[in-house]
């Protein structure tokens, strides 16, 4: 076992997820067997393989081009008004849970 | 004239020319949804006014004599990932179940301005995680070659509508197989596009490195048009390439004869059924006589794929699921005391056991002392799973492959399995870790007449020539 009871409290803690106990129970077994199946990795050697976080400085651009000027098709001038306009306030606050009309309004965020 | 079974082509045509009229057919496919899709569950959402408003605008231009445009008075449906301007979005979960958007994802705004009828939003996994569409919180999908099967995931409404013709053509998204697996099992045409060829603006991310959206039809035709129009550069979206978009519909009737189509035996391997093998191995052939030259090729690291790609698409999920927190939008927990302690309940109500799942996995797989380990690890993989195809690419056009190791499974195998369930998509993850265009079209079926699909892989940008050996496919088959 990988992953214990203590292990998934905390990482729900650092998600911002709050579990039940048979949930909890659940989780410890699930990752436990994923995880276990993640291990497979550890066969390959990778220590001299760049990692990759994503594909799009492989393709689309100038490979010729370094840094950040392969992607000098993506920069834009600065736009005042910004690229769109801003959401009116009472569009923005239309999903909202709870608002006043001018601000998101939350339970309060300091105990005293 | 069957309205509901026309191609996007035929349907065009028959409004252009007055043989129908672009209101009776959006009338027709919404009096089919009526019928027949309480049994198949594939649409969340109707959206009639938009629908009626849009097909009434496409009859106004025919009656002044215009050309319609691609999709003029094409009934079509749009998985409820992407976000649509004043139409409920629920992304499948209840954390969104009162979401009205107020912007349209781009693609569907093309779609749109190229004169597609929207009907409605598709069912699909909560927040396009799964591959059975189980995980939706308001209901599965059936199959509608067998209704007591999946239809795949996640957008499994997506391949439903177009399989049971309550859609001419939908839209999709494809994080793993998302797209290509529920083709297969519907046995219908789905592209999952390059990464950057579909601008992402406006789908509810969920791993924004191998998120794609792209379109299922009833033939190869149909996935071109659609293509054609959502495909090219977004202001919107930084990660959308500025590369030229060909005309698909004219580059697919290119001939095949000489091109080079890899086979790699690392998808024919153990685990793949053995009607699914025999069905892939005919098709196979058949591009043989259709004058393809068959080259074996090796894509050696497949084998680590589900384990990199179910550490990258959960540690981005994590992350990118963190904007659920009750304040701005979506579900909010009540009788709560804090904030904090309404971030937590308001998450632990309105998310479903999957969507958990993977936000503890992909968070575990960050969080101190696990980084290297998990997530720069598999990041090292994708690098490898990559460089496999780079140099396999090297020698062919496209490599086909199976699209699924089996045809669709019955609702409820594998609800209680997650790891049986992840290697569903062994076939498909590969080409979201590198970014590469797949396609899955049917090839032939079971005993039992379920579907099987046969995928077809290409080079970045190389849509039209995985579509051109999928077109002949489809026309000699």
């Amino acid at each position: 076992m990988k992953v214990t009871e203590k292990d998934v409290a905390y990482v729900a803690d650092l998600a911002n997820l709050e579990l039940g106990e048979a949930e909890r129970t659940r989780m410890v077994r699930d990752l436990n067997s994923i995880l276990g199946y993640i291990d497979n990795l550890n066969e390959l050697d990778t220590a001299n393989v760049p990692p990759m976080a994503q594909v799009s400085d492989r393709f689309g651009v100038d490979q010729a081009k370094q840094g950040s000027e392969r992607f000098a098709y993506a920069r834009r001038e600065d736009i005042h008004e910004g690229l769109r306009k801003s959401l009116p306030r009472e569009q923005a606050l239309a999903n909202a849970p709870e608002s006043d009309g001018t601000f998101f309004k939350v339970p309060k965020v300091i105990e005293r | 004239m069957d309205l509901n079974s026309l191609s996007i082509a035929s349907a065009r045509a028959a409004v252009q020319e007055r043989k129908t009229s672009a209101v009776a057919l959006a009338e027709a496919f919404y009096a089919k949804i009526a019928s027949d899709d309480p049994k198949i569950g594939a649409y969340l959402t109707l959206s009639q006014e938009r629908a009626l408003a849009k097909a009434a605008e496409m009859d106004a231009l025919v009656a002044r004599g215009e050309k319609l445009p691609a999709l003029g008075g094409i009934p079509v449906g749009i998985k409820d990932v992407l976000v649509t301007q004043g139409v409920k979005t629920t992304a499948g979960s209840k954390i969104l179940s009162n979401y009205i958007p107020p912007y349209d994802c781009t693609a569907v705004a093309r779609m749109e301005a190229a004169g597609a009828v929207v009907l409605g939003k598709l069912n699909c996994d909560e927040f396009a995680m799964g591959s059975s569409n189980e995980n939706s919180a308001y209901k599965p999908v059936h199959n509608p070659r067998d209704l007591s099967r999946v239809p795949g995931g996640s957008s499994g409404g997506s391949a439903a509508a177009v399989a049971a013709n309550t859609a001419i053509a939908t839209l999709g998204t494809d994080t793993g197989g998302s797209i290509r697996q529920p083709a297969s099992f519907c046995g219908v045409v789905g592209l999952k596009p390059t990464y950057g060829r579909v601008s992402r603006y406006g789908l509810i991310a969920f791993a924004s490195s191998l998120d794609n959206i792209g379109p299922f039809g009833k033939t190869v035709q149909d996935v071109a048009t659609v293509l054609g129009v959502i495909a090219g550069r977004d202001p919107m979206d930084s990660t959308s390439a500025e590369v030229p978009v060909p005309d698909y519909v004219a580059e697919i009737e290119k001939p095949v004869k000489g091109m080079k189509i890899g086979v790699a035996k690392e998808y024919l391997g153990e685990g793949l059924d053995a009607e699914v093998r025999s069905a892939v191995m005919a098709a196979i052939e058949k591009l043989a006589k259709l004058g393809c030259e068959i080259v074996e090729v090796s894509l050696p690291h497949t084998k680590y794929a589900i384990p990199t790609y179910y550490i990258v698409a959960t540690a981005e999920a994590s992350s990118n699921l963190a904007r659920f927190d009750g304040v701005r939008y979506g579900h909010r927990a009540q009788g709560v005391r804090s904030l904090s302690e309404m971030y937590r309940r308001s998450r632990e109500q309105g998310f479903g056991a999957e969507v958990k799942r993977r936000i503890m996995l992909g968070t575990y797989a960050l969080s101190a002392g696990y980084y290297d380990a998990y997530y720069l690890k598999a990041q090292k993989v994708r690098t490898l799973l990559t460089r496999d195809f780079e140099e396999a690419f090297g020698k062919v056009d496209a490599i086909v492959a199976p699209t699924c190791p089996t045809p669709a499974f019955k609702l409820g195998d594998k609800v209680d399995d997650p790891l049986a369930m992840y290697l569903a998509d062994i076939y498909t993850v590969t080409a979201n870790l590198a970014g590469i265009p797949g396609v899955s079209i049917p090839c032939g079926e079971t005993k039992e007449k379920l579907p099987i699909g046969l995928q077809i892989f290409g080079k970045h940008f190389a849509e039209a020539t995985i579509l051109r050996v999928a077109n002949a496919y489809e026309k000699g088959a």
